[in-house]
């Protein structure tokens, strides 16, 4: 059965905008995006909004619900009461475009600023061998769909845009962590990870986890280790020295 | 000179799109030295690749050391009923393994065996576990794993841009000219070889696993330049796609749930598909449950289950239990997996199939069963491409990945698409760079085809009536959905001939509202031109093919015709009318067809 709702949308680009009332009538099973691509396509057919997938996996429908940061595309609608207003705002941490789409550069520059991936060197067999249970963890964090919530929520940057240049993110210590646990992985971003990412900057309140969408503990399992590597590489120097001497571990 | 009066870019190769197939191909462009520019109409990462859920095809023989090229390429081939390209099944297969070890060299994690390399998984009519996977998110995988090599090597990547024409002068390709998603703002590429990498034309079908970029735009650019088209008559609807809700009707179920345990049943609580064994699988499939459930762990003494069939026949099986009234309450059948394998194993191996249901559909697949049907999937037909080189029949034009022709035949395996991007996306661009570095020429672009295409796509800007492109875009879909689908008769392709040709004179009007700025109107009334294109090509095709074999079924004449065995159905663009032959297809060297009458 179809209930009515009535959805507040924001309206606007970078010179300005306001929230614009619609009232859509919704089927069982709809989710966010749902009723914002039929206002799309009866009422606003210019409103601007980004997805692909429609199945959480591609990271592209991030809008702020009520609120809170969440992908659209996997918000259902019975989340809410009949009759209830619901508001939907771009993610408030990047430069707005249009409507709900945002300039999210910023993620794409620091992904830019990452040291590759180096592997060691094949068995004699031409395989890599390793253990199912050496890469679950960094399997997880491979998960990451690039959605940016967490980027979005982080008070660092959200509440102070000028960190942006030497902040890297929630998503970007994911994929330091990925790299640096990559049980093949050779290259060393330690030093990098605490001059320029601003690693320390991170008081860990977790909020980035909260909202990650594919349930990434990126506090608990990326961040914390992370700064802990750095902190026995930079209290300890003869670690340090012995590891430059025989590689890393 | 003076300044362009568009902003123009000059390049060796341009890469249009980034999924897998086009990541690949600027990668290896870009090593060859070509200076390489990629562009895509998503973010950059957001391309169909991502969503990709099984795995990547490739005989590594890690998992049965029996497996090897001979048999990928026997089971592709039967997989398209023949009608592949041999040499193209041939490259694909040998190669693939290599493309995944590559991958992992470039940090790809995949799921592990107890040995420690590269576990691998059953899929539809692989005669071996052969998949390389990473649960049930290899795509994402793949496409990062992609995406950080080509930003490492520095790629200039031009995101949220779409391409609208591909630029000629005389017969060669010239550029690229499109708009920035952003600002609405024409944007011009110079470049002496464009290789197409645009994936499919999902979109054109009501229900779908495909996303709103997948509206044949590759498919398009290579008709409207002149290229060959191959196959387009042979489209995917892969046989698990969710049915309800009705607002997630064909999100894709991985047919990795049945590939790790899960089966079909009909409301009656019937393994149906032991009733739909064709005669060419007889052979080498389970003839009763038992054997069918003994399969999964032991290949030597039992036959593979029918439920793993190639994708044609189990959405034709899943059609004829709805149509015979056997069907699910919402008009699918069931898949059960729930009942077969334990709630740790099945949220391990697919966690996210456990959470799409969860989250979407309220139901718990651990416990419940899911409710599946058909849902286009994806297109085997496609450009026209020489099977070493990539190259279209247009000088200076390059296709990989699913907006090519000729790999997949008649009916694509799963796992052989992600396979099948590496191997010619890397191809392409090797084609591509050798091209232009032996282009000598000066690049001429014609200003006035560019300012007749601008022309036009500022139109819709200015009609005033009241067609709206989403109105039209949604009829569209009805009628492809309805009289297109997966059976097919004369009469109805007939009928959707006329309603594509009313629809393509309407776009012609169709308006939108607001100024160019990020305005997916605008976008979508661009986009409509492809997608009927498309819509046309795939009508004419299918009118034509007067036969059923794999993805086309037609229902006035249901067998497999050993004359169109031997054709290709071929589309070109000439004096802007769409013309139609059926051409013999390559002769099989005779080591290669021995391999498929071979007895295994
Ligand atoms: C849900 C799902 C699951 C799947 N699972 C599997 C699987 O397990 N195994 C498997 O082998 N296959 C699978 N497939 C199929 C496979 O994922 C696709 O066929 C494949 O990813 C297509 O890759 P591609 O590189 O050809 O194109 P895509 O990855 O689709 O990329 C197309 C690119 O072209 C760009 N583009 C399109 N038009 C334009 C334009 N006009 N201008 C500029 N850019 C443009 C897009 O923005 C995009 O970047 C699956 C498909 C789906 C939908
Ligand atoms: S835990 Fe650190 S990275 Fe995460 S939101 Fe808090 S400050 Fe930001
Ligand atoms: S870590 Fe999680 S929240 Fe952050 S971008 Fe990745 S998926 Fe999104
Ligand atoms: S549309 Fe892909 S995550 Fe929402």
């Amino acid at each position: 059965m179809a209930s009515d709702y009535t959805i507040r949308l924001w309206r606007g680009d970078a010179t300005g905008g306001d929230f614009c009332e619609f009232r859509v009538s919704v089927e069982p099973g709809m989710v966010v995006l749902d009723v914002i691509h039929k206002i799309q396509a009866t009422q606003a057919n210019d409103l601007a909004v980004r997805w692909n997938c429609k199945a959480g996996k591609c990271g592209s429908c991030s809008a702020e619900v009520n609120g809170r940061p969440r992908l659209t595309c996997m918000t259902r609608m019975n989340l809410f009461q009949p009759g209830e207003t619901i508001t939907v705002a771009p993610m408030k941490t990047f430069p707005l475009i249009r409507d709900l789409v945002t300039d999210v550069s910023f993620n794409f520059q620091v992904a830019r600023q990452v040291p590759a991936f180096k592997p060691k060197a094949r068995e004699a067999d031409g395989t890599y061998r390793m253990q199912q249970e050496d890469i679950d963890r960094v399997q997880e964090f491979h998960k990451c769909i690039e959605c940016f919530l967490c980027q979005n929520v982080c008070h660092v940057i959200r509440d102070h845009p000028e960190h942006k240049r030497h902040f890297a993110g929630p998503r970007m210590f994911v994929r330091y962590a990925a790299l640096e646990m990559h049980p093949l992985d050779t290259n060393d971003r330690r030093e990098l990870l605490k001059q320029k990412m601003g690693l320390g900057l991170c008081n860990i309140t977790k909020c980035c986890t909260e909202v990650c969408p594919e349930s990434i503990h990126i506090t608990d399992n990326a961040i914390i280790p992370l700064k802990e590597r750095l902190v026995d590489e930079f209290y300890d120097p003869l670690t340090r020295l012995l590891k430059k001497l025989t590689g890393r571990q | 000179m003076a300044e362009p009066k568009y902003e123009t870019h000059e390049y060796d190769v341009v890469v249009i799109g980034a999924g897998g197939a086009g990541i690949r191909a600027a990668i290896e462009s870009s090593a060859q030295g070509a200076r390489t520019a990629l562009i895509c109409k998503s973010l950059f990462g957001k391309a169909h690749t991502v969503m990709a859920e099984g795995g990547i095809a490739a005989a590594l023989g890690y998992v049965y050391p029996d497996d090897n090229w001979k048999v990928h390429f026997r089971d592709t081939m039967r997989g398209g009923k023949f009608l592949n390209h041999w040499r193209m099944a041939q490259l694909h297969a040998q190669e693939a393994p290599a493309r995944v070890l590559e991958l992992e060299e470039w940090g790809a994690l995949f799921d592990r065996t107890d040995d420690g390399r590269i576990l691998q998984r059953d899929f539809g009519g692989h005669r071996y576990a052969r998949l390389a996977h990473v649960g049930d998110r290899t795509g994402l995988e793949m496409i990062r794993t992609l995406q950080q090599h080509a930003v490492h090597r520095g790629i200039d990547v031009f995101m949220e841009c779409t391409i609208m024409r591909l630029l000629k002068d005389g017969d060669r390709i010239c550029g690229a000219f499109g708009y920035w998603r952003e600002s609405g703002k024409f944007v011009n590429f110079k470049t002496r070889a464009a290789v197409l990498a645009t994936g499919g034309i999902g979109k054109a079908y009501k229900i779908t696993s495909n996303s709103w970029e997948y509206t044949g735009d590759g498919h398009s650019l290579a008709l409207w330049a002149g290229a060959d088209l191959i196959d387009m008559e042979f489209v995917q609807f892969h046989p698990t796609g969710m049915v309800w809700p009705p607002s997630v009707r064909g999100i894709l179920v991985t047919e990795g749930v049945r590939g790790d345990g899960g089966t079909l049943k009909n409301s009656r609580d019937e393994r149906f598909m032991f009733r739909y064994i064709p005669e060419l699988f007889k052979a080498e499939t389970a003839e009763t449950e038992e054997e069918a459930d003994r399969w999964y762990t032991d290949k030597k003494n039992a036959r593979r289950t029918p439920d793993l069939l190639p994708r044609d026949e189990v959405a034709r099986a899943i059609n004829s239990e709805v149509k015979a009234g056997r069907g699910s309450p919402h008009g699918g059948v069931f898949l059960d997996i729930a009942s077969r394998r334990d709630a740790e194993y099945i949220k391990r191996r697919l966690p996210s199939m456990y959470h799409q249901f969860k989250e979407l559909a309220d139901v718990d697949i651990t416990k419940e069963s899911m409710e599946v049907g058909p849902t286009c999937h994806y297109i085997m037909g496609g450009v026209r491409v020489h099977p070493d080189t990539a190259a279209a029949t247009v000088p200076g034009l390059f296709a990989a990945g699913e907006v090519a022709g000729g790999m997949h035949g008649a009916n694509r395996l799963g796992g052989n698409s992600l396979s099948d991007l590496l191997v010619f996306g890397r191809r392409a661009g090797l084609g591509a760079a050798e091209y232009a570095r032996g282009f000598t020429g000066v690049i001429n672009v014609g200003m006035d085809q560019v300012e007749a295409i601008a022309q036009e796509a500022l139109r819709p800007f200015e009609n005033t009536g009241e067609e709206s492109p989403y109105v039209v875009q949604q009829e569209l879909q009805e009628c492809m959905q309805s009289l297109v689908g997966i059976i097919r008769t004369e009469a109805e392709l007939r009928n959707a001939q006329e309603k594509i040709a009313a629809l393509k004179e309407r776009t012609r009007r169709v308006r939108v509202e607001g100024h160019r700025q990020y305005n997916p109107g605008w976008h979508l009334a661009l986009d409509l031109k492809s997608l009927l294109a498309v819509s046309e090509c795939i009508a004419a095709s299918a009118l034509e093919r007067r036969e059923s074999r794999g993805g086309h079924t037609r229902e006035d004449y249901p067998k497999a015709d050993p004359k169109f065995a031997k054709v290709n159905v071929v589309l070109r663009e000439r004096n802007g009318s769409l013309t139609l032959a059926q051409e013999p297809l390559p002769e099989m060297p005779e080591e290669l067809r021995q391999l498929l009458e071979e007895k295994q």
